[in-house]
Parts: C-alpha cells; structure tokens; sequence
C-alpha cells in the first residue's frame, strides 16, 4: 500500500494544534515520536469495551483482555521476526530492557575481572547498568572508540576482544551522530568466540529494517515509545537460549510456577521475566504501532527519511556557522549540531518560538559528547511525517539564531 | 512576545562578554553549581569579610547565555554589598522571574535595576528559569558554606 507522507501525517492528531501559534515541525523523534490516531483509540477502546488484568481471572474479560496482550507479542515477533513468542519480553521500556539483561546476565556469568565490551557511542542506558555491573562484579568495561566521523569501525571493537570478553553490548543507530553499526558483521566477529551480543535497537527499530534472524544477535532492546507506539512499553528479544538459563529479573505475582515456605519455582520465558501486573492497555495499544508502520511499510519510511535527511544535511551545511556533528557514511535520520557562539539551549528556545521542537543537551551521552569536545549540541531527529518544508523552516530559524546572536 | 525580549541586548551583551569571568583574588568562599538536565556549570568565588560584606565576587563555568549572562549580572551586581543584602535581592529576583513582578529593592541603584530587569523575559519561558537562578543558588551555597553542589531542582 502507498502512502502519501500528507495522508500519514493526518494521521497524527498533535499536528492539529498550534505550538506558539505556529505549526508544528516536530523534529525530536529520537527522544519519542507522536502516536497516530489508531493507537491513541485503540488505547481508549481497550479501557471503553475490553480491561481487565490479563493471565490471571477466568472470566470473558480476562480472557479477551489476555488475548489482545499476547496478540501484540505475536504480532511483535513477526515483526522482528524471532523464532519463537518466548522470545519476546515486554518491559517498561528500552531502559528496563538493558537493565534486565545486565542483571541477569551479570549474576550468572560475569565474575570479577571479567570484561564488558560497549562503545563510545552508547547512550548512558546502555552504559549505566553495565556500570552497576562493574561495582558489584569488579567487572572491568572496555569502550572502542569513535572516530571524527562519528563511527565505531568494526576493527576498533575486534582489538578489544580478548578471552574475558563476555559480552558486547552496541547500539544499532547512535542517538547522536546517527551512525549505524554494521550488527552483523560484530556479531559474526563475536560469535567467533562464543560472545553473546546485545543491541540497543533504541533507534534501530524505528527507522531500520529489523530481521533477528538475520542479524543474529543474542539480545535487542527496543522503545516502543519511539515507533509511534505508548509510553511504558519496552521489549526485549532474547534468544531462546538465553532465557532457558538466566534467572528471573525481578519477584512478584505471575512470575511463578509454585510457592512453598522453603521453595519457589518458576515458569519458562516470557512469564518468567514479566512480573506484576504490566503495562497491558499500552502493549495492546502497541500492536496498532507495529500495524501502522507495516501498512506504511518500513522500506518506504527508511527511504523517506533519507530523502530529507540528505535534503537536512545539504540545507544546513549552506550555513557556515553551524558544525554537524559526526559525518557517518552510513547515517540514519539524526542530525545533531552546534551553533558558533550559540548554546544548544539557547537554539531550542529560538527555534520553539517558530514550533520547531528539537532536543539540546547531550542526549545522554556525555561520554561522547566529551569526545567530540562539547559540552551539548542541538538535535534534530527525523520520523515519518517530517516533510522538506519542516527542514526549510528549521533553516530559517536557524538563521533567525544567527540573528538573535549576532552571528 | 518577541524572542527579543528574552535575549535582550544587555543579557546578551552579558552572555557574550561576562563580567569577573575568573578566580577573584583571595576569596573565602566558592562553591559548586550544576543542573544536571542541562549540563550547565558555574563555580562561584566569594570574598565576605567580617562583617559579612561581599568584598569581591567571581565565576567559572559554562552554560547558555541565559546563565552566563545572569552569572556575570550576579557578580556586578552584588559586589559590595551585605550578604543580607545580597540574599534579599535575590529573593526579589526570585519573585520577578516566577511571578513576574519587578524588581523592587532601594538598595539597587537605577542601572543596577534596570541590569536585573533584563532577565525578565525568562518569566516566560518556565524551562529556563532554572539558568537563571544557577549562580544565585550557588552564591548563597558559598556564602553559607555549604559543601554540596548547588542545584536548582
């Protein structure tokens, strides 16, 4: 099915409302992107007609109510195609993703000198909790290096590959300079030597085509806020492997098997990792994320979004006081910047009051941005109803900076 | 209202060119600010004397203009004048940016006013209050001597 990027965008209702009486040209997709309108009432049909808590009562409620659940996670490993719905964990978010992973894994196979393989690249989510893991493990973790360009060579992650290594954890497309890792080539590399490896899909999933099979790696982590989908929903694929042998992530209700005073048992995945009541209205709201991005069809929203990612980088490059950082061959939908003479948080006032809506800071990676010199950038991050009139206005409110500042 | 009002020419003549950008010589007093959220850093020097007189003033840091300028606002405006003083304009300047009423202190003179006036325009914009009250924070932490990092949350 084609569709044209106006008909998308109507489909998104916060582009009815003015921002500072202008339009909005929202470009902080990196951060989360907008839902369109199927998920916002698919969230509100599920409470209108079809909630209740789900895996546990009998009665018709329930049970729909856990059908429509468990129909996201189908629809979810189809998606990204895993080999089996045990493989398909939901989470709070990218976050919990991770977090899960590093403890789990952690506790049972990283012991003290044992080494952490992650990039300069990461986004603190996928650094943090491996930190957590250095604390209390003695763990030791290496980082491979970024180059000018903003990319991590395969070559600088190989030479850190030692016989401690025990895991590699990469993200899929850096959240700031939008380079995008070659996972398969890693993960050949890594399997080499039996290493599993994690992938924060954080923005990969969103605007790369996704294929666990393919790509063949141990664990991805995505944000489902950030495909059009709910807040609170994460996922992480694990392979099957894996989950038959890492312990539980955290207690509680549905988690179980059988519990005794002096023992408790537990359940096969997914069950085992889903404790307490979860985000259910969300999830279910999620599957019309995963629906909506398939009737668009991932291929046309990665070859929209070069288009004006091309367009973006080509527009404002013409300005000579702006410096983009990171310049990756193989980028994908993030542009991050900086203005001479002008905080990144100066930019984003300036560019709000003409409805453009992008992020300033470090977007959490400090580590990164201190290697590149700055202390923060402004970021403009693109989805699938970004349209080339959007990069013009953002254009103009960048000169209109220049105006400000006197630069 | 125009983005002008927020970046007025003597905020931004302040972000550009801050005044006692610098360690000042002999001070008692410094302390440690940061906002975390946006990376903002200042670190202010303060020389009191007994009385508890602000003989000098300075900072180091880095920021948006916004907290660049109303670090080095900060610096002119209260050297030499009483901590309590100092804690009272503060606290007026507090007011003015949350509450949008003006500055209304006999001991500022006219330029002193109309300097701290400037900064009004971030009443309107409620995400960068917070680079505008960084150093002040700060300040009152040196003054106090309180060892924590100052923030604004």
């Amino acid at each position: 099915m084609f569709m044209d990027i106006k008909t998308i965008k109507s489909q998104f209702p916060i582009f009815k409302n003015k921002i500072n009486g202008k339009s909005l040209i929202y470009l902080d997709n990196a951060n989360s992107s907008q839902k369109p309108k199927c998920v916002i009432d698919r969230i509100s049909k599920f409470y209108s007609k079809e909630f209740s808590n789900i895996g546990r009562s009998v009665h018709s409620l329930a049970v729909t109510a856990t059908n429509r659940f468990e129909e996201t996670r189908d629809l979810m490993k189809e998606y990204i195609n895993a080999k089996s719905r045990e493989e398909i964990i939901f989470t709070k978010n990218a976050t919990e993703a991770i977090n899960l992973v590093a403890s789990t894994f952690g506790e049972k196979f990283i012991n003290s000198g044992d080494e952490i393989l992650i990039t300069e690249l990461e986004h603190h989510a996928n650094y943090v909790p491996w930190h957590f893991l250095r604390k209390k493990k003695g763990a030791i973790i290496k980082f491979a290096k970024c180059n000018d360009k903003g990319e991590v060579n395969v070559d600088e992650i190989k030479k850190l590959i030692t016989n401690k290594t025990k895991i590699i954890s990469i993200t899929h497309l850096s959240n700031v300079t939008g380079y995008i890792m070659p996972i398969k080539e890693i993960v050949d590399l890594a399997s080499e030597k039996k290493i599993p490896v994690l992938v924060d899909g954080c923005q990969g999933a969103p605007h790369l085509e996704i294929d666990m099979q393919k790509l063949g790696c141990d664990f991805y982590a995505i944000s489902c806020h950030k495909m059009y989908g709910p807040t609170g929903v994460g996922v992480l694929y694990a392979k099957k492997k894996w989950l038959d042998v890492l312990p539980p992530y955290q207690g509680g209700g549905g988690m179980i098997e059988e519990v005794k005073k002096d023992s408790i048992t537990f359940p096969g995945s997914p069950t085992k990792y889903e404790a307490g009541t979860l985000q259910t209205a969300e999830v279910v709201g999620f599957s019309e994320s995963i629906r909506f991005i398939k009737d668009v069809g991932i291929k046309k929203i990665m070859q929209h979004e070069k288009e004006i990612l091309e367009y973006g980088l080509e527009q404002i490059k013409k300005n000579n006081t702006v410096r983009i950082i990171g310049d990756p061959k193989n980028r994908g939908s993030i542009i991050s910047f900086t203005i001479k003479g002008i905080h990144p948080h100066d930019i984003a006032t300036i560019l709000d009051e003409d409805g453009v809506a992008i992020r300033a800071g470090h977007h959490c990676c400090q580590i990164l941005h201190e290697k590149m010199g700055i202390a923060a950038s402004a970021r403009a991050s693109l989805g699938i109803y970004n349209t080339k009139e959007d990069i013009d206005v953002l254009s103009s409110s960048i000169k209109k900076c220049n105006k400000v500042f006197n630069t | 209202m125009d983005i002008k009002e927020l970046y007025q020419e003597i905020v931004l003549d302040h972000g550009k060119n801050p005044r006692n950008k610098k360690k000042c010589h002999g001070f008692n007093k410094d302390a440690k600010g940061h906002n975390p959220l946006c990376g903002d850093k200042v670190h202010v020097f303060v020389k009191l004397d007994k009385e508890k007189k602000v003989e000098d003033i300075s900072f180091e840091g880095e920021g948006c203009a916004i907290s660049m300028a109303s670090a080095s606002i900060m610096t002119e405006t209260i050297k030499g004048k009483e901590f309590n003083v100092a804690k009272k304009i503060l606290e007026n300047f507090l007011n003015m940016l949350k509450e949008g009423s003006k500055m209304s202190i006999n001991s500022l003179t006219e330029d002193e006013n109309t300097t701290m006036m400037s900064l009004s325009g971030v009443k309107r914009f409620p995400m960068r209050v917070k680079c505008a009250t960084l150093a002040w924070h700060t300040f009152i932490h040196a003054a106090e001597g309180k060892e924590e990092t100052a923030v604004t949350e």
